[in-house]
Parts: C-alpha cells; sequence; structure tokens
C-alpha cells in the first residue's frame, strides 16, 4: 500500500484580506535548517508594495477611527486563533529555525502571550501616554496620542514568529495599519500568520504581509509618500542608511534599532507602541 | 470709522545695552571665533547693529568638546536636584533682565516690543521655571525609573523667535542631564550671546551651555561633528530633510519642528467677531514668522462674506511700523531676503488669479515692511495654499460641510496646527481629532504653554517639546 501523498500548499501574499499571488509571478523556494525544501513562497514586487500601502491607507480611516475597546477586542480574537492554531505555528517555526520541538512551543506560546500583551494596551495608551496640561491661563489643554498613519515594517529576518508579532502587534495596538515584509528565509510562519489574522475580525488592509527581500522592497516603502513610519529591523545594517535618507525625503519617522536583532523573548515595554503614536495637542479657552 | 491717531510711544533702545561686538559663547568664557564675522543688522532700519564673530570648524570642535567633557565631569553626574537650581536661577535672571531682552530681541528680529515683551519673554522664563522642576523628577515621567540624558546636544534654531525658540531647546536639554552646543540663526544673534552672560550669572559649570553664531554651514558642521548625540533642528521642512538624510546611517538622534500651512476653520456658527480677532492673532502675530501661523483660512460659504468684510476692517486697523513703538502691531520683515520671498509667492497668487487685497496702513520707507494681505478666492492647487509664505499674507478658502472642511485642512504635506471656531463643542471634538496636526486651537490661536506639547505630523517633523512628551527627545528611551 502506498503512504498518502500530502496537500502541498501554495503560498501567497495578504494584501487587503486578500491573497493574491505576486503581481510579478515571482517565487522564491524556501527550505528548512537543513536545506530540505519546504515550499515555493511568494517573492513581493514593488507593485505588490505599492497596493500592500493602498490597503493599509484604505484601512487606517476606519481601523484608527474604532473604539480602542473594539480594536483591543479583535487584537484579542487574533490570539484566540492563533492559539488555536498553537501546533501548527509550532511545526512551521521549528522547521524555518531549526528548533527543537520543546523549544519552538515555548517561542510560539511567548509570541501568543505577547499579542495578548498588546490587545490589551489599546485602551490604555491615551491614559497612559496623554496629558491634562496645566497652562497658565484660562484654556483647557490636553494632548491626546493618536496613530501615527501607515507602518512599514521590515520584520525580523531571524525570529519568524516572535519576533514578527514583536514589531507587528504594537503597530496595530496603537492604531496604525502595516505593510510588513516578513522574514526572507523563514517566511512560511508569517504566511500562516495572515491566514490567522483573516479570520480573526481584523478589517481588510489593516494588516498586510508580503513574503520577499527586504533589501529590495524596503527601499519603495522607505521612499513611499503614503507611509508615515518605517521600521527598518530587518534590513541589513549596511543598508538601513540609505533606507533612513530614503525616508527622509518624506520626514518619515524611522525607528532607532539595534544593528544586531534583539533577544525578542525579554519582556517588551511600551517604547514601540510609543513610537507609533503622535501627540495631539487641543486647547480651548475657559470662562462663561 | 477712521483709526484713532496714537502719539509715538517708543520704548528706549538704551534698554539693550547693545554693544558694537558679540563673541561665541564656549566653555564658559566669550572667544573670538575663527569664522568669517557677521554684520547683524536692525530690519525696520536696515542699520547694523553689531558685529558678530562666527565659529569655524575649529571652534565647533572645541565646544562640542567642552559639552562632552561638562556633560562627563560635571553635568551629567550631578544630581538632577542641584541641576534644577541652576535652571531656576536661569529663569529668574530672564526675568530680572527681561526689559533688556525684550528691546534687544525686538532690534535684532523687527518684531514689536508689545510681543517681545509680552509674549516672548514670560515664556521664556516659563519655560525654564517648568523644565527646573523635570531635572529631579525624571523619573516620574513615564520613561522608566531612571531615564539617561543622550549627552551632547547640538541644537540649530530659526530667526523669528530667537530667544524663546532657545529657551525651547535648551532648557529641556538641560533639565534632562545633556549639555548643548547651539547655534543661534544667522540674522538673530544678539539675545542668544546675552544667554551665554546669564550662564555665567547663575555660576553655570563651563561647557554646560555654548552659543556658536554661524551662518547655515556652521549648522551642517555642527549637524555632522562626530561628537554630538543628538541633533534638535527648528526651522524650514528643506533643511530639515538636508538634515535627516545627513543624519542618517549615523547612531545620532533627531527631532525635528518644520514648516506648516496651517488651517484656521470658521464655522458659520462661530462667534465672528472673536474669530477675526482669532484669525489676525493667527496669521499677522510675529509678521506670520510663525511656523504654526494660521496661513490657510478656511471659511464656511454662508459667512465668507461677512467675515471677510469684518476682517479687513480688523486688519486696516493694524499699526504697522516701528517695532519698538509700544502701540506698533505689526513689525519689521526679519530680512531683505526673507522681504523677497513673501514679494514673489504674493506676486504668485495674483498671477495665479487670486484677488489680492492689502491693508492700506502707512508703510515705512526704510527698513524690510510688507503691509497685512489677505488673498480671497483661493483655490488649494495655488501656490500661495501649499507652501509656506513665512509672512503677513493670509489665503483665504471655503467649503460647504464639515467633512470638505476636514478634506481641505489636512490636504497638505504638512502638520503642524489647526484651528476650529465654532460655538459647538461637539463640532470641536470632531474636527479635533480628524485634523491632521499636532497642536489644534479650538476657538483661539497661537497659544503656547512649556506644560502642553508641540510639534507637528508628517512634513512638519518629529518630536514635540513642552510637556512630558518633550522630555522624550532628550532621553535615551
Amino acid at each position: 500500500m502506498s503512504e498518502r501523498v500530502t496537500v502541498a500548499k501554495t503560498y501567497k501574499l495578504f494584501i487587503g484580506g486578500k491573497f493574491p499571488r505576486s503581481e510579478s509571478g515571482r517565487v522564491y523556494p524556501v527550505t528548512d535548517r537543513k536545506g530540505q525544501f519546504l515550499a515555493n513562497a511568494a517573492h513581493a514586487s514593488r507593485k505588490d508594495v505599492r497596493d500592500a500601502v493602498v490597503a493599509a491607507r484604505k484601512a487606517f480611516g476606519g481601523w484608527s477611527g474604532a473604539t480602542a475597546y473594539n480594536r483591543g477586542q479583535v487584537l484579542y480574537r487574533v490570539a484566540e486563533v492563533l492559539e488555536g492554531r498553537r501546533d501548527q505555528f509550532v511545526a512551521e517555526v521549528g522547521a524555518a529555525e531549526g528548533l527543537p520541538a520543546r523549544r519552538a512551543e515555548t517561542v510560539v506560546d511567548a509570541a501568543i502571550d505577547r499579542w495578548v500583551w498588546y490587545a490589551g494596551w489599546t485602551d490604555k495608551v491615551a491614559s497612559v501616554l496623554g496629558a491634562a496640561n496645566p497652562v497658565a491661563g484660562p484654556y483647557f489643554s490636553f494632548t491626546v496620542p493618536e496613530p501615527a498613519g501607515v507602518a512599514a515594517i521590515l520584520a525580523p529576518q531571524e525570529s519568524s514568529l516572535l519576533g514578527l508579532v514583536s514589531v507587528l502587534a504594537p503597530a496595530l495596538a496603537a492604531g496604525c495599519t502595516a505593510v510588513v515584509v516578513s522574514s526572507a528565509d523563514r517566511p512560511l510562519p508569517a504566511v500562516t500568520l495572515s491566514e490567522v489574522l483573516a479570520t480573526s475580525d481584523l478589517p481588510g488592509g489593516v494588516a498586510n504581509i508580503l513574503t520577499g527581500r527586504a533589501g529590495e522592497l524596503g527601499p519603495w516603502l522607505a521612499s513611499h509618500g503614503d507611509v508615515n513610519t518605517l521600521d527598518p529591523t530587518g534590513a541589513d545594517p549596511e543598508i538601513r542608511a540609505e533606507l533612513a535618507r530614503a525616508a527622509a525625503g518624506t520626514v518619515k519617522r524611522v525607528l532607532a534599532v539595534p544593528a544586531a536583532e534583539p533577544d525578542w523573548t525579554q519582556p517588551p515595554d511600551i517604547a514601540r507602541l510609543r513610537r507609533y503614536l503622535e501627540a495631539k495637542t487641543v486647547w480651548h479657552p475657559m470662562g462663561v | 470709522m477712521p483709526a484713532f491717531e496714537y502719539a509715538p510711544a517708543p520704548e528706549s533702545r538704551d534698554l539693550a545695552n547693545l554693544k558694537p561686538s558679540y563673541r561665541p559663547f564656549i566653555d564658559g568664557e566669550f572667544v573670538d571665533g575663527g569664522g568669517e564675522p557677521l554684520k547683524t543688522v536692525n530690519p525696520a532700519t536696515e542699520e547694523v547693529l553689531a558685529e558678530v564673530s562666527t565659529a569655524s570648524a575649529a571652534d565647533i570642535d572645541t565646544a562640542v568638546k567642552a559639552a562632552r567633557k561638562a556633560f562627563e565631569k560635571t553635568w551629567g553626574p550631578m544630581p538632577g536636584s542641584e541641576r534644577a537650581k541652576y535652571l531656576f536661577r536661569i529663569a529668574r535672571l530672564i526675568q530680572e533682565r527681561s526689559r533688556e531682552l525684550a528691546v534687544l530681541e525686538t532690534l535684532d528680529n523687527g518684531k514689536p516690543i508689545r510681543e517681545s515683551r509680552d509674549s516672548d519673554l514670560p515664556l521664556v522664563a516659563a519655560h525654564f521655571f517648568y523644565h527646573a522642576g523635570w531635572a529631579d523628577k525624571l523619573g516620574y515621567a513615564g520613561f522608566g525609573p531612571d531615564p539617561k540624558p543622550l549627552g551632547v546636544a547640538g541644537q540649530i534654531i530659526p530667526w523669528n523667535f530667537p530667544l524663546l525658540m532657545l529657551a525651547w531647546k535648551i532648557a529641556p536639554a538641560l533639565a534632562t542631564g545633556n549639555t548643548v552646543v547651539l547655534k543661534p540663526a544667522e540674522t538673530t544673534p544678539l539675545t542668544a550671546l546675552v544667554f551665554g552672560e546669564i550662564c555665567q550669572q547663575a555660576g553655570l559649570p563651563p561647557g554646560v551651555v555654548n552659543i556658536l553664531p554661524g551662518a547655515g554651514e556652521t549648522g551642517a558642521r555642527l549637524v555632522e561633528h562626530p561628537g554630538v548625540d543628538k541633533i534638535a533642528f527648528t526651522g524650514s521642512t528643506e533643511v530639515g530633510k538636508l538634515i535627516q538624510r545627513q543624519v542618517a546611517g549615523t547612531p545620532k538622534r533627531l527631532t525635528l519642528e518644520l514648516g506648516g500651512k496651517a488651517a484656521n476653520v470658521v464655522f458659520d456658527d462661530a462667534p465672528l467677531d472673536q474669530a477675526v480677532d482669532g484669525i489676525v492673532n493667527g496669521i499677522f502675530f510675529n509678521q506670520g514668522h510663525v511656523c504654526c501661523a494660521g496661513s490657510r483660512l478656511l471659511a464656511q460659504e454662508s459667512v465668507v462674506d461677512e467675515l471677510l468684510d469684518k476682517l479687513r476692517y480688523r486688519i486696516s486697523t493694524l499699526r504697522l511700523g516701528d517695532p519698538l513703538d509700544k502701540n506698533t502691531d505689526v513689525g519689521a520683515i526679519n530680512s531683505a531676503e526673507q522681504l523677497g520671498k513673501i514679494r514673489a509667492l504674493a506676486d504668485s497668487g495674483e498671477a495665479e488669479g487670486a484677488q489680492r487685497w492689502t491693508s492700506p496702513c502707512p508703510v515705512p520707507d526704510r527698513g524690510f515692511f510688507f503691509a497685512p494681505t489677505v488673498f480671497s478666492g483661493v483655490h488649494q492647487s495655488m501656490r500661495i495654499a501649499r507652501e509656506e509664505i513665512f509672512g503677513p499674507v493670509l489665503s483665504v478658502l471655503t467649503f460647504r460641510t464639515p467633512d470638505e472642511a476636514v478634506a481641505k485642512a489636512n490636504n497638505t504635506p504638512y502638520g503642524l496646527s489647526a484651528g476650529i471656531w465654532t460655538e459647538k463643542g461637539s463640532r470641536i471634538l470632531w474636527m479635533a481629532s480628524r485634523l491632521r496636526a499636532g497642536v489644534v486651537w479650538a476657538n483661539t490661536f497661537n497659544r503656547f504653554d512649556p506644560a502642553a506639547p508641540f510639534g507637528g505630523y508628517q512634513e512638519s517633523g518629529f518630536g514635540r517639546e513642552g510637556g512630558r512628551t518633550g522630555l522624550e527627545g532628550y532621553l535615551d528611551v
């Protein structure tokens, strides 16, 4: 009796809540740590980047305008669906990063817990980072944090899921929409995360995940006029200066990131959340 | 009704203690700068006020080294409670010398004495007072229990509020434990150099504050100096982009306060007389040399004619002339170069088909002056609706619905400030949350306070000055 032949999956991009192939038709082979072929991943192009930014911009009004409570619920729902797919992620992260099962479980659990942590921040950032300003005069002046807009994120190259969650979740929790370029050599957990996002009440376009090369796609994101912030974490340190120069053309906020990929298992703080927020100060006269 | 005639009421220029020459302040001393000396001019009379010795590349190096040494040996290790006392001393000394500083500011900048005396100087002192209190309370600022300073801050400030911008830069930098090298604008270096004297009078340790006069090249050298850990720049978006490019790929931190093209939105239910005063304050305050000036008036179509009538009448009562006269509302344009830019942009408004109205006020024969000007019938595509004019020129556009007002207000790469005029509170909050701007004034305009964060979205820059948020730019967090 012959063994059952498994159904091989075609991995695609995640743009505007849909799963298109790359406009370019390009794919590239993805292997495990031992060099065994796992799948072909879509190799996103400049046009895919532009489509993803359009989708993220279109989704921004709705996502940033939703109540913080609603955003928190949706993000918590993502964690629920992540938990349901835990075994799949353990297998994929294990294959992508060459981790033994126990270690892969720890990493996936940390990623799920991190998503929950950020989900709980949506309705707290305004109280923690906002202010009533005691100005010297008869005015009511207050400062509220607002989402910066469309975030372009070059996800970490090493940590295929925990790293990805650690850079994407704060942007979404802040109320930004995002275009993410996944780890180039370890993209499969990112595609599976897209499937989780697609089935988690997250409005289409809020998160867009492209598989491909940060070095190729990064410059287009850095110079794009409709992108508000750039996280260059996953870019080669050699091209970060070039990305930062391109970002200057539109006075884009560029996250300061360490040269080497940080240890994502460390507990996060709110520094990344803060980077995705603008402070708006509103004044009104007081009197009768 | 004609405006009342006012007798001249000039403030004495002797109060400024003007000296024939000024020198850079480095490592606690005034020294001869190795750069090409510059002459600073009174823009109201075109007379040379003083010769100013400027910083050479070697002077910048000396100043950065002095700042580094002070950061490592005195200012950095000093407890916040002691740093605070120096900042309180500086605030008091500024109050004590505020008449002198106000007159000097007006001579060098051309702004009316009424504004330098009643607006700039009180705010300058307030910024040092406010930040003095933070120096020993940084653990409560929300950036962790013991946030660390960045080191040496290179700061470049513009000519529109010479001493106020100095205060906005130096007060938070020192409160958070940094030392500074500051370059004042080429055309307005005098009050910054007198501030050096105040640092001496306060007994501030040498090297904590260094003031280096010079032109754009001096600023560029300061930006690229490897001994500088942070750059804070206020100025044009054009130069801000150059600096962001220059800093790219280095570990230097950067904050930018750049240009603006603020919309001042007036709804048909607004108290029009108050709105008129707010519009006037929004665009003619400081001759319109204000990055957050309300340079685009968006008036609801149903009230635009009435509003414009009231506005033109009110503007025609503004007194333009001698900035040292206490009755002057609109002073001199800061430089011949700036006057040229304003004229060119105003001419483009006419060429593109907008209707120009100029206040009939008398304009002095000497000095750089530009009479308050209003363009109506402005379209969004015109240069006067898109480019920052940085002068007393108002562009008037119209809208019908709140959604249209939001769309037009946000139709600019800038995002520094905005104004809303309406009696309806719910509409204010609705508008305020939709305007992409760092500061929104409702039923008021151009209010500033050290406790209220100020700064822009998009091409108006990043980072905030003032408030708890403003401390972040000087902390390693």
